[in-house]
């Protein structure tokens, strides 16, 4: 369910974040639907259990992701999520994207009907 | 824990090993590299109480281990040049070893055939070197070490088998706290696989630190400049490394992402961009910073 890349500079447990992270927002993880846990991703992928642990340490403070004593990791709803970082991180990313397609002469008004778009969905 | 504390070691007025220090916490993955003739398998028959020490200490859970069969138990080790006895089968080996290890693990042995298809009553010394290394995990994993000491594990091992065997080895990290030390020059494959991390040089260890430390106190950046606005970087700022191509320049600073973004930011860039190191390019950064051969390093 996560795949990495080896030639991406990103460390690992970014990776893993990341991953993980795209799962729980795209809905593929359904908010409290069991994470693997921290063993079963450290032998399917081959990676060191405490780097995996440390992914899920902050995704957990992020509050993509809840764990239960005993049970394992839960994703969390979507409000529960304190996003504010990386929100503020998306719109920077989204104002980058802007930019350049204003550069390549999309017109505000297209740019408008793409917004409106992604409300669509 | 494994504890190694100012060993040195000297073969024919070679310094071989120089006030050596080492920390292995419990539970964790070491990586050791260095060039060759760092010091490296050295180190690792003094933590498998093959080598007595002429100076310093080598300590497991705080005892020392040579000549002491109670701790040496506990340690299991695939060196780089391992020993078979002449024509002695896969079976015949476990039963030696089996007698060595109270803690050997036959219901493992069992398990473990499907993982490693070999030929279980061939000598072993007839088989290709890769399908040696295997039995050597096959073996060496059933002994169920509490320390686990590696020197080059995966080298000739085909990329599914190299999988196989860190795939068991991490299950045993996390399901028994299993502590590893493995010595390579894979750079790439030790960042999957350690969370702490040495690098020797000529009998000492230069730095030992855990991977998390060493990836968040390192940034490269790519920054764009207004012309005739290129700001000299200087203390507080450590800057290890500065290049540019064109009107891109790209710094190499020691401290976390987030500071040293913010810390740019004042001098008004057209463009910054902060991205992540490979353990590879921290290797270079750290040794270029203490005028250590690059070279000799990475190999």
């Amino acid at each position: 369910m996560l795949s990495l890349n080896y030639r991406d500079s990103q460390p690992i447990y970014g990776q893993i974040k990341d991953g993980l992270r795209r799962l729980i927002v795209t809905g593929a993880l359904e908010p409290d639907e069991k994470l693997p846990s921290v063993r079963a991703l450290a032998i399917d992928l081959a990676i060191n259990p405490n780097t995996i642990q440390r992914a899920y340490a902050e995704l957990e403070r992020e509050g993509f992701i809840y764990s239960v004593a005993g049970k394992g990791s839960f994703a969390a709803a979507p409000d529960r999520a304190d996003t504010l970082e990386r929100k503020s991180l998306l719109i920077d990313r989204l104002r980058e994207i802007i930019a350049e397609l204003r550069f390549l002469q999309v017109t505000d008004a297209e740019l408008t009907a793409l917004m409106g778009e992604g409300g669509g969905q | 824990m494994i504890e190694v504390k100012d060993l040195t070691k000297t073969f024919d007025g070679f310094t071989a090993l120089d006030k050596t220090c080492v920390t292995v916490p419990d539970g964790g993955v070491y990586g050791l590299v260095g060039p060759n003739g760092a010091g490296k398998s050295t180190l690792i028959r003094h933590l498998t109480g093959i080598y007595r020490p002429d100076s310093g200490q080598v300590l497991v859970d705080g005892e020392p281990v040579y000549e002491n069969p109670e701790k040496k138990a506990l340690i299991a080790a695939i060196p780089d040049d391992w020993y078979y006895f002449q024509s002695a089968t896969i079976q015949d080996m476990m039963k030696f070893y089996r007698g060595f290890y109270p803690a050997f693990d036959m219901a493992r042995y069992e398990k473990f055939r499907e993982v490693f298809a070999l030929p279980e009553k061939s000598p072993i010394r007839r088989m290709s070197k890769g399908m040696q290394k295997q039995a050597a995990f096959w073996l060496t994993m059933c002994c169920r070490p509490r320390y686990l000491i590696l020197d080059e594990p995966v080298d000739g091992l085909d990329p599914v088998m190299r999988r196989q065997v860190w795939s068991i080895m991490m299950s045993d990290v996390s399901e028994h706290g299993t502590t590893v030390l493995v010595s390579s020059h894979n750079l790439r494959e030790l960042e999957d696989v350690c969370d702490h991390v040495g690098i020797m040089n000529k009998g000492r260890v230069l730095i030992e630190r855990s991977l998390a430390d060493l990836q968040e106190n390192i940034v490269k950046l790519q920054a764009v400049w207004r012309p005739g606005e290129v700001p000299v970087l200087s203390a507080p700022l450590e800057v290890l490394h500065t290049s540019h191509v064109g009107r891109v320049y790209t710094y190499i600073v020691r401290g976390s992402t987030r500071t040293i973004t913010g810390r740019l930011e004042q001098y008004q860039p057209l463009m910054l961009e902060a991205l992540p190191l490979s353990l590879e390019e921290i290797f270079i950064y750290e040794l270029g910073g203490e005028q250590y051969a690059v070279k000799e390093i990475i190999l």
